[in-house]
């Protein structure tokens, strides 16, 4: 058992006072990172990183350095939970999925029991991947090595096919929604010819739709101008503030084992491919709808559909620091980020590190194992805080979220237009809801439209144009077939149903 | 935690002790007898029109990882990533800031191929040209479980296979990596299918896991999964062989490999890695970068990040730079236009 030793020696390497109170400098920081929309974990350890560059001239520094770095990851991946429950405001694109059943939850007076199931679940997901990491990730580099554009298409196909149908709208309206999304997502430069693509020579759409300023908009803002019109009463305001909650929650918990155990596996293949951890959350709650008793009523404020999203979106958060460190691609926007950390601290990622930096690499997954403990204990004491939000009166919230929004979208690029895109954002959720069409729909296919793109032309430039190279060997067949089975689900089973009697 | 903020204080209080000396110092070996010389007044704003992760990207970040180290500048450097519209987001940008001190670029070929390729309404003497940093190389690889030992061999093979067979892999569409595939397929008669991705690591990747058959990505992108013994490297876009001769992996290092030229492929190409300044400034804000930029080069970590990309550290400055500019500029023009790359008007 190799890894159990150089795991103990990355504990030791770890567990000084100093990195203890780093860590929980890093989590709390990365909370508030995490509540602010827009911020986001990327942005916010982009605005923390030239502070670790003092830090990383020795060895044991460098440890510091990323301990401190991948903590405020973990805290912003637990903050995104904060506003989509209690707002109806994801402040991650991750986050989408939570506020299906959580903000249900929170208008039904159970604030603190989604905030309670959020964060345990989201911790369950990052120590199920981190458990992995530790024994698997020699297996798992060469797994994600397998992952060339056909194999990215078809896992894009499955998520778009696992969501069709998961919302309660009727499947033209999603559709609808999505093709929106697609078409937003076509706009700025086009990866495979370098033409620019629905700009109308506004130097404004270079660059494209953000999917951040965007879930701002239509979530935020519209969610506001929907209250406004309700009459300015703002509903949930019975938000306990006890901390019996947590326990009480906790109970109930391990009902759901087999949804998180789920959840974590999609999670940490997402996560590696990498797909991230938006897929990853939206292939979960999918998944858990179409698998649970009581999948009819996600939704509706489903304990379940908190669960499920948030223990995939975890999963996939702390598995995508693997490809980062053994393969040099970072798996997501903050990985990244943290990726330039490390060459400014003299390390280079890629298959040599784990041999080379020993201490550096346990230590780091050490400090996953702690980092998430720490985080736990500390968003959990925050759980009767944060539900008591909602006892404030809506007159005084709603100004101050406005505010946080604006801000959290001139945060993304520093632009002012992206303010005023917001608000018409904000419109166009409001328009939605009114007509009662899915918003979600619009920001999947907004967050990995251009990407699904991508991936299909370079498949069918690599294949001269032939389809079949979907079904070219085992690894991209089955998720192809897996895709198709999902999409036609419903009138499948129903077939079935009928040729059986 | 009390232990944490102790350490922080006791470093702040190091970095003023060494930031005076460094001031009492600049003062005594004439850097201030010019009287009255520029200094920025507010946090400078480093443009990286890129996304991040890539070659410019780690530049720009290391650069502003050393100003903070070495403290060689009193306001702090931000960097900020504008990528849209392959860097069109970050020219247009600082042209539009023109007189702006506090606003430098780090520019890759983009600088040419985005106006050409796009016709957005952006030329590099909208802006002020600071300082040449480095060239960046370029090399071919192949994964190393393949047969090919040469270049020539490699050529033979896609040759013998037919066109449209062998797939080459680059970062972008119609920017450099695909410039010298077009500038190869002219030379050797090959034809190669040429696959865009985002990223030049992601583009090694792909060729570790053999999703394409070669790539021409720059050394750093590429350097890890050589040392790992995963890729080959057939011959390096340039004149002459690289100066750096510690060996990277077991047996080779970056000197042993041979220009293409002598392999029987006459391409020469190197990527700029310069810093401009907007439109308009003043001869004294131009200065400050200049000097500010020597003192980085005079870092042993920068010749330790040069010497690990392989970089070409030629560095020029003033008319020599913008003559090179001018000449670089006329062969992307010549370049893509063989390749029906420039937009049409």
């Amino acid at each position: 058992m190799e890894e159990i030793n150089s795991l103990m020696h990355g504990f030791a390497v770890a567990l000084t006072p100093m990195n203890l109170g780093l860590m929980m400098v890093g989590i709390i920081l990365g909370v508030l990172i995490g509540v602010l929309p827009g911020l986001g974990g990327a942005n916010g350890v982009a605005i923390l990183l030239p502070l670790t560059f003092a830090m990383g001239n020795t060895p044991a520094g460098q440890v510091s350095a990323i301990i401190l770095l991948s903590c405020i990851y973990w805290g912003a991946l637990f903050g995104g939970a904060i506003t989509s429950i209690l707002f109806n405001i994801p402040g991650e694109p991750w986050s989408v999925a939570t506020t299906f059943d959580g903000y249900p939850m929170a208008q039904q007076g159970k604030a603190g029991e989604a905030l309670t199931a959020a964060f345990t679940s989201s911790f369950v997901g990052a120590f199920i991947a981190v458990l992995m990491i530790t024994f698997l990730a020699p297996l798992v580099a060469k797994f994600a090595l397998r992952f060339g554009p056909p194999e990215f298409f078809a896992v894009y196909l499955l998520t778009f096919c696992s969501f069709v149908g998961m919302t309660k709208s009727p499947p033209m309206k999603t559709v609808a929604a999505m093709m929106l999304g697609f078409a937003l997502a076509a706009v700025g430069l086009d990866t495979v010819t370098g033409q620019l693509r629905l700009t109308f020579g506004f130097t404004e759409l270079l660059k494209g739709f953000d999917f951040l300023i965007a879930v701002i908009g239509l979530f935020g803002i519209g969610e506001i101008l929907l209250t406004i019109e309700e009459g300015l009463d703002f509903k949930g305001m019975t938000g306990k503030m006890k901390m019996k909650v947590v326990l009480e929650t906790w109970k109930e918990l391990p009902k759901y084992w087999k949804t998180s155990l789920r959840s974590s596996v999609i999670g940490c293949w997402m996560g590696i491919t990498p797909g991230g951890a938006t897929p990853a959350s939206f292939m979960g709650y999918g998944v858990a709808k179409k698998f649970s008793p009581t999948g009819a009523n996600f939704g509706k404020g489903e304990i379940e559909g908190v669960i499920a999203p948030e223990t995939a979106a975890h999963a996939a958060g702390t598995s995508a620091l693997l490809p980062m460190l053994t393969l040099g691609i970072p798996g997501s926007p903050t990985a990244a980020v943290l990726l330039g950390g490390l060459l400014v601290w003299g390390l280079q990622p890629g298959p040599m590190l784990f041999e080379e930096k020993k201490d550096f690499v346990w230590g780091l997954i050490a400090s996953m194992y702690l980092g998430n403990i720490a985080g736990l204990i500390v968003v959990l004491t925050t759980v009767p805080f944060f539900a008591a939000i909602l006892r404030i009166p809506f007159s005084i919230i709603a100004p101050v979220i406005l505010v946080i929004c604006a801000i959290g979208a001139f945060t993304v690029h520093s632009s002012m237009f992206d303010v005023w895109l917001m608000v018409v954002f904000g419109v166009i959720g409001y328009v939605f809801k009114k007509l009662d069409y899915p918003l979600a729909p619009l920001v999947l296919a907004l967050v990995l439209g251009d990407r699904a793109e991508d991936a299909f032309r370079q498949s069918m430039l690599a294949s001269q144009g032939t389809v079949t190279i979907f079904f070219s060997n085992p690894l991209v067949g089955s998720i192809t077939t897996l895709a198709l089975l999902m999409l036609f689900w419903a009138p499948l089973s129903s077939v079935i149903k009928r040729v059986r009697r | 935690m009390h232990k944490t903020q102790k350490s922080f204080t006791s470093k702040f209080g190091r970095n003023i002790l060494s930031a005076a000396v460094g001031a009492v110092v600049a003062f005594g070996t004439g850097f201030a007898a010019v009287g009255s010389a520029w200094e920025p007044t507010k946090s400078v704003e480093f443009v990286v029109p890129a996304g991040t992760g890539g070659g410019a990207d780690q530049m720009a970040r290391f650069i502003q990882g050393v100003v903070t180290k070495h403290n060689l500048m009193k306001q702090s450097l931000i960097v900020v990533n504008k990528s849209g519209g392959a860097g069109a987001e970050g020219f247009l940008d600082v042209k539009g800031a023109a007189k702006d001190p506090h606003k430098i670029i780090i520019t890759l070929s983009n600088l040419f191929t985005t106006p050409l390729a796009t016709g957005i309404p952006f030329n590099w003497k909208d802006l002020t040209p600071v300082q040449m940093l480095a060239l960046d190389q370029f090399v071919l690889w192949v994964n190393a479980d393949t047969p090919y030992k040469t270049a020539k061999e490699y050529t033979t093979a896609v040759k013998a296979a037919g066109p449209n067979k062998f797939k080459m892999g680059g970062t972008g569409s119609k920017q450099e990596d695909q410039i010298i595939t077009v500038a190869i397929e002219k030379l050797t008669g090959d034809k190669f299918i040429y696959i865009p991705y985002k990223g030049g690591g992601e583009v090694a990747v792909q060729l570790v896991g053999k999703h394409v058959d070669s790539t021409v990505n720059n050394p750093i992108e590429a350097v890890e999964q050589w040392r790992a013994g995963k890729l080959r490297a057939l011959c390096v876009f340039d004149d002459k062989v690289m100066p750096y001769k510690a060996k990277v992996t077991a047996t080779l290092s970056w000197s042993d490999i041979p220009p293409c030229k002598t392999q029987g492929m006459d391409v020469d190409y190197q990527m700029l890695r310069g810093i401009f300044m907007p439109g308009g400034v003043t001869k004294e804000q131009v200065a400050f970068y200049i000097e500010l930029f020597k003192k980085i080069q005079a870092t042993p970590d920068w010749k330790e990040f040069m010497e690990k990309g392989a970089f070409d550290s030629t560095t020029l400055t003033g008319d020599e730079f913008v003559k090179w500019l001018t000449k670089e500029e006329q062969r992307h023009q010549s370049l893509m236009s063989e390749a029906g790359f420039l937009a049409k008007k």
